[in-house]
């Protein structure tokens, strides 16, 4: 996959959630594009192959991680400084 | 009906190598969860376990049984050795066709596979040693402690993940119930604290790196843990006629399937199993004054058991007891019911109900008495104990005093 991190990470989640990339939107909730936790956990994975990344989350904790999964913005973020600190 | 009571209780576990180790264990709170002493622990992300420590296989075993037993296996057969010696059962003639073994595991060999795996992928190796079929396959522990004790009736392995010690002990309690056995050995062991096996459950994110917290508003996630846990199941009339010491009776068995998700629990699932055990057991559920909760620490279980407890036993629900002694010994999947058990023989036989310890901070979606941290004294006379599964399969118990 090539193109930004953003994009490369709208990418994974519009494949999760069965969706073309351009329905979805940065102000959406993964709950919005009907990504339930099982596929949450999932797309967490495939943005850690892809990038090659570690993932602060836990599922039992979804809120208090660093890693913030409120909106697809938030999560190409959060990408975004992961990939620096990680990769920098 | 034919009525079921337990005449041995046997474990290996965290929190000590023998029964009497555990309660006291539990009594005092303890915490048998700690850093994992594992081979390459430095390439997981979840380093913390309930490790049986300082445990040493040869202490117990020869090498040639080294070579067929699997650590499960091992800590099967030195549960059973404990149950069937306090039982002072000897299976032979009659009693030895009318007598079976059903463990539950969820792993089973798993340590075996892991090590075997990593030798021809890893280290590119093309031979492996002879036995390792016979070593890893599911039933081996209940096939040896069968040719161990010469148990020669009906015996296999149930495999339904984190239920598969309840599901086995039910699946023994209705043989001897309704006349196929006179006498079970049941339970269950596990022993997936190897690289593969933490790696593997590392990827689902719903293990705590640091502690396993049930009930706590705080709670990050389950702690696994190894062991096992073996019980002798007998018919009542059977135990009375040769003065056996009772420590409990079964009283009832319920299963349920959630049919709905592989991994998140149903409230539905989980209180039909419950209202389920406390019929068929014959009682009221005024009854009951323990729970022993499945209590994994995760998110999601603690908040649907708790609901689904709220539902099966209505206003009897602010007043039972429920606790989760993961906290203290870890998960032991397919293990777990087996060595929980004991928390409910514990509270039914000496009045001492075992803590939910790491308890921090109280959550609204778990407003139970979950015995915080501290054991307490309390007489009860009927005790559940839970078991919900990925893959929404329940299995619940009910224990009565004799």
């Amino acid at each position: 996959m090539t193109g930004t991190i953003r994009d490369r990470v709208i990418g994974i989640i519009a494949e999760q959630a069965v969706l073309d990339v351009s329905d979805v939107r940065g102000d959406q909730s993964l709950a919005d594009l009907g990504i339930d936790s099982l596929g949450l956990v999932e797309s967490i994975f495939a943005i850690e192959e892809e990038f090659d990344i570690q993932v602060p989350f836990n599922a039992n904790a979804p809120d208090s991680g660093d890693f913030d999964i409120s909106s697809v913005d938030a999560i190409a973020a959060a990408v975004e400084r992961l990939v620096k600190d990680q990769h920098g | 009906m034919r009525r079921v009571v337990i005449t041995g209780a046997g474990t290996v576990n965290a929190l000590g190598q023998d029964v009497p180790a555990t309660l006291e264990a539990m009594r005092e709170g303890r915490c048998g969860i700690g850093d994992l002493d594992i081979r390459d622990v430095d390439r997981l992300s979840v380093r913390i376990g309930g490790q049986i420590k300082g445990y040493d296989e040869t202490a117990h075993f020869n090498r040639q049984q080294i070579s067929l037993y699997d650590r499960f296996t091992q800590f099967a057969l030195l549960a059973a050795r404990e149950a069937i010696g306090q039982s002072g059962l000897d299976f032979a003639g009659g009693l030895a066709a009318r007598s079976g073994v059903v463990m539950g595991t969820s792993g089973g060999g798993l340590s075996t596979q892991d090590d075997n795996y990593r030798a021809v992928y890893e280290e590119g190796k093309n031979r492996v040693h002879p036995f390792i079929v016979p070593k890893l396959m599911n039933n081996a522990a209940a096939s040896h402690v069968s040719m161990e004790y010469n148990l020669k009736g009906p015996s296999f392995t149930v495999a339904t993940a984190c239920s598969s010690s309840n599901h086995a002990m039910g699946q023994a309690f209705m043989m001897i119930r309704s006349g196929l056995a006179d006498a079970m050995v049941t339970g269950g062991a596990e022993a997936m604290l190897c690289f593969g096996g933490v790696k593997a459950w590392e990827g689902l994110r719903v293990m705590s790196k640091e502690a396993c917290r049930p009930f706590s508003a705080n709670r990050t996630g389950m702690v696994q843990g190894e062991g096992a846990g073996v019980f002798v199941f007998e018919e009542y009339g059977h135990a009375k006629a040769r003065g056996a010491e009772i420590l409990a009776e079964v009283a009832g068995f319920a299963m349920t399937s959630d049919a709905s998700d592989i991994v998140m629990p149903s409230k539905q699932g989980a209180a039909r199993a419950i209202t389920g055990a406390v019929a068929d057991a014959g009682l009221n559920r005024e009854d009951i004054g323990y729970i022993n909760a499945h209590g994994t620490g995760t998110l999601a279980n603690d908040k649907t058991e708790c609901a689904a407890v709220a539902d099966a036993l209505g206003p009897q629900a602010d007043r039972i007891m429920i606790s989760s002694t993961k906290s203290m010994h870890g998960h032991l999947i397919g293990g777990t019911g087996a060595v929980e058990l004991l928390a409910c023989i514990m509270a039914l036989r000496d009045g001492v109900i075992a803590p939910t310890i790491g308890y921090e901070e109280p959550d609204p979606e778990c407003a139970l008495d979950v015995v915080p941290n501290e054991a307490r004294e309390a007489r009860v006379t009927a005790v559940l104990t839970n078991a919900f599964a990925f893959g929404g399969l329940n299995a619940v118990l009910a224990l009565r005093k004799v």
